[in-house]
C-alpha cells in the first residue's frame, strides 16, 4: 500500500488508486478539473519521495525542477511514501473586474491580476474560487491588454460558471494558476495561410491567437471558422467582422447546424472548412473545443495535407466527470 | 567500398530531418488506406505519429530501440485482430512510395524494403 502525507496526516491509497482520488475520497480538499493531466489544477509539490515520472509529464522544466507534479496522473509504487504539498506558492492573487453576457449561454469573465501573470494569447489558466474550487479556461486577451479575458460557458449545474453567472461580483476575489496549453502564435514565417477553428467557447483561445498573429504583421491569409449549434450560440460576432474589415486577408465565417442566413454558413464545420481552404497544404492550424470536433477536424486537416507539427490543438476536456460518479454513487449507496 | 556505401540508409537520406519529412507522407498514406487504417484507429495522433517515425527510423537503419521480441509484442493484438500478409504488404507499398516520393534512390529503397521484409515474421507472430 502507497501512502500520502499531506498537512501532518497520513493518507493511505488504493491499489492503483491517484493520489488526487485518494486525498478527495478521505475528504482532503484539493483543487481538480479535468483529472486526464492537462489542466494542470491539481497541481502539487512533492517535499519527500518519488513521483512517477507519468505524473510531470508536461509540465515546464522549471516546476518539475521545484518538485511538482500532477495529482491526478500520481499512482505511486506500491509502498511508495510520498509527503505533499498544495501549489499556493504559484497562485496569483486576482480580482474579478467585470461579467458580461455575450451571447444567452457565454459570459465574458474579465479579471485583474494583482502581480504579474505572464501567459502567452491562446493559453489556458486554472480559475481558483475562494474555497478552492477550480476550473481551467482560456484566455481571450492578449498579454499586453493588462486585463485576463475568459469565456465561460453556463453548463447547468455547474458549480464554478454558475457560481460565476449568479452569485460573483466584480471585485470579489480569486486566485488564478498557470498558464498551460501549447496553442499560441509563435511568430516566423508571416506569409503562411493560418486556419484556426473551433465550436462554442473555443472561440476564445482563437480570437486571442488572431489578434496576436495580426498584432505580429503576419501577411498570409487567417482563415476563422467558429461552429454553433444555432446562431444564438455564436459571439463576438460584430467584434470579429470589424476586424475582418480591418484586415482584408483575415477571413471570419461564422456557421451553425441550423438556422444559417446570408452572414452564417449552414453545415459541418468540417465540410464549411474544405469548401473555403479545400487543400491546406503547408497551412499552421490551431483547433479548439469539443475533443471529439478537435479530434475529427486534426485528422481531416492531416489527411487533406497540414504537416501534424502545423497542427496545435487543445481539447476542452469536461472536469471532473468522475467526481461526479464517485459522489453519485456515494449517495446512492446511503 | 565507398563511405557511402557503409553509412546507413538513414544517414544517407538525411537522418532525423528526413524522417520527420517523411512520417507525415506515410502516416497519411496509411490513414487513408481503407485496407489498413481500422487498425491505426489510435486517437492519440500525436502519439501514433511517432510510433510511425521510430518505425521508420528502424527500418532505414537509424538509432532505434525496436527489438524483434518488442515488434511481436507490439503487434499481438492486432494479429489477434486479423493482421495477415495483405495488411502487411499494404504497409510495405506504402513505405516504398513514401520513400520514393521523397526522391529517395531506388537502391536505397530496395535496401529499405529488404530490411521491412526481415520483420514480417516477427510482426505477424510466426
Amino acid at each position: 500500500m502507497a501512502k500520502v502525507k499531506h498537512e501532518s496526516q497520513w493518507y493511505p491509497l488504493e491499489a492503483g488508486e491517484s493520489v488526487l482520488d485518494g486525498l478527495l475520497r478521505q475528504g482532503v480538499s484539493v483543487p481538480n478539473s479535468c483529472r486526464a493531466g492537462a489542466c494542470q489544477s491539481c497541481l502539487m509539490k512533492a517535499v519527500r519521495g518519488t513521483v512517477p515520472e507519468a505524473a510531470r509529464v508536461g509540465l515546464k522544466d522549471t516546476l518539475v525542477a521545484q518538485g511538482y507534479f500532477l495529482a491526478c496522473t500520481c499512482r505511486p509504487t506500491e509502498g511508495a511514501e510520498l509527503e505533499v504539498a498544495g501549489a499556493e506558492d504559484l497562485r496569483v492573487p486576482a480580482r474579478i473586474t467585470s461579467l458580461t453576457m455575450l451571447s444567452s449561454d457565454v459570459l465574458r469573465v474579465r479579471l485583474h491580476a494583482d502581480a504579474p501573470f505572464e501567459y502567452r494569447a491562446g493559453q489556458y489558466l486554472s480559475l481558483v474560487r475562494g474555497d478552492g474550487l477550480a476550473r481551467s479556461y482560456s484566455l481571450a486577451s492578449l498579454p499586453h491588454e493588462g486585463v485576463l479575458e475568459l469565456h465561460v460557458r453556463l453548463i447547468p449545474g455547474g458549480e464554478m460558471s454558475g457560481w460565476l453567472a449568479t452569485e460573483a461580483r466584480p471585485g470579489d476575489a480569486v486566485h488564478v494558476q498557470g498558464p498551460a496549453g501549447n496553442c499560441f502564435y509563435v511568430p516566423g514565417r508571416p506569409e503562411q495561410p493560418l486556419l484556426l477553428a473551433g465550436a462554442g467557447t473555443g472561440l476564445a483561445p482563437l480570437y486571442g491567437i488572431v489578434r496576436d498573429a495580426l498584432g505580429a504583421g503576419h501577411t498570409g491569409p487567417i482563415w476563422l471558422f467558429h461552429g454553433a449549434r444555432t446562431p444564438a450560440g455564436l459571439y463576438l460576432r460584430d467584434a470579429l467582422r470589424e476586424l475582418a474589415e480591418r484586415h482584408p486577408h483575415f477571413h471570419y465565417r461564422p456557421s451553425v447546424l441550423t438556422g444559417g442566413s446570408r452572414d452564417v454558413a449552414e453545415g459541418a464545420l468540417d465540410v464549411l472548412i474544405r469548401a473555403e481552404c479545400p487543400k491546406p497544404v503547408g497551412y499552421r492550424a490551431w483547433l479548439c473545443g469539443d475533443p471529439q470536433l478537435v479530434l475529427s477536424l486534426r485528422k481531416k486537416l492531416f489527411l487533406s495535407g497540414l504537416s501534424l507539427k502545423d497542427l496545435h490543438a487543445d481539447s476542452f476536456l469536461p472536469s471532473a466527470p468522475q467526481v461526479e460518479t464517485t459522489a453519485s454513487s456515494a449517495s446512492g449507496a446511503r | 567500398m565507398t563511405e557511402a556505401a557503409m553509412k546507413s540508409v538513414y544517414e544517407q537520406i538525411g537522418g532525423e530531418p528526413a524522417m520527420a519529412a517523411a512520417v507525415d507522407v506515410f502516416y497519411r498514406k496509411v490513414l487513408s488506406d481503407d485496407r489498413i487504417s481500422h487498425f491505426f484507429e489510435d486517437v492519440d495522433m500525436e502519439r501514433q505519429a511517432a510510433k510511425q517515425k521510430a518505425f521508420l527510423t528502424m527500418v532505414t537503419g537509424g538509432p532505434s530501440r525496436y527489438s524483434g521480441r518488442d515488434m511481436r509484442a507490439g503487434h499481438a493484438h492486432l494479429v489477434a485482430q486479423g493482421l495477415n500478409d495483405m495488411h502487411f504488404d499494404a504497409v510495405a507499398g506504402h513505405l516504398k512510395e513514401t520513400l520514393e516520393e521523397l526522391g529517395v534512390p531506388a537502391p536505397l529503397v530496395a535496401r529499405v524494403l529488404t530490411i521491412a521484409e526481415s520483420a514480417r515474421a516477427d510482426v505477424l507472430n510466426r
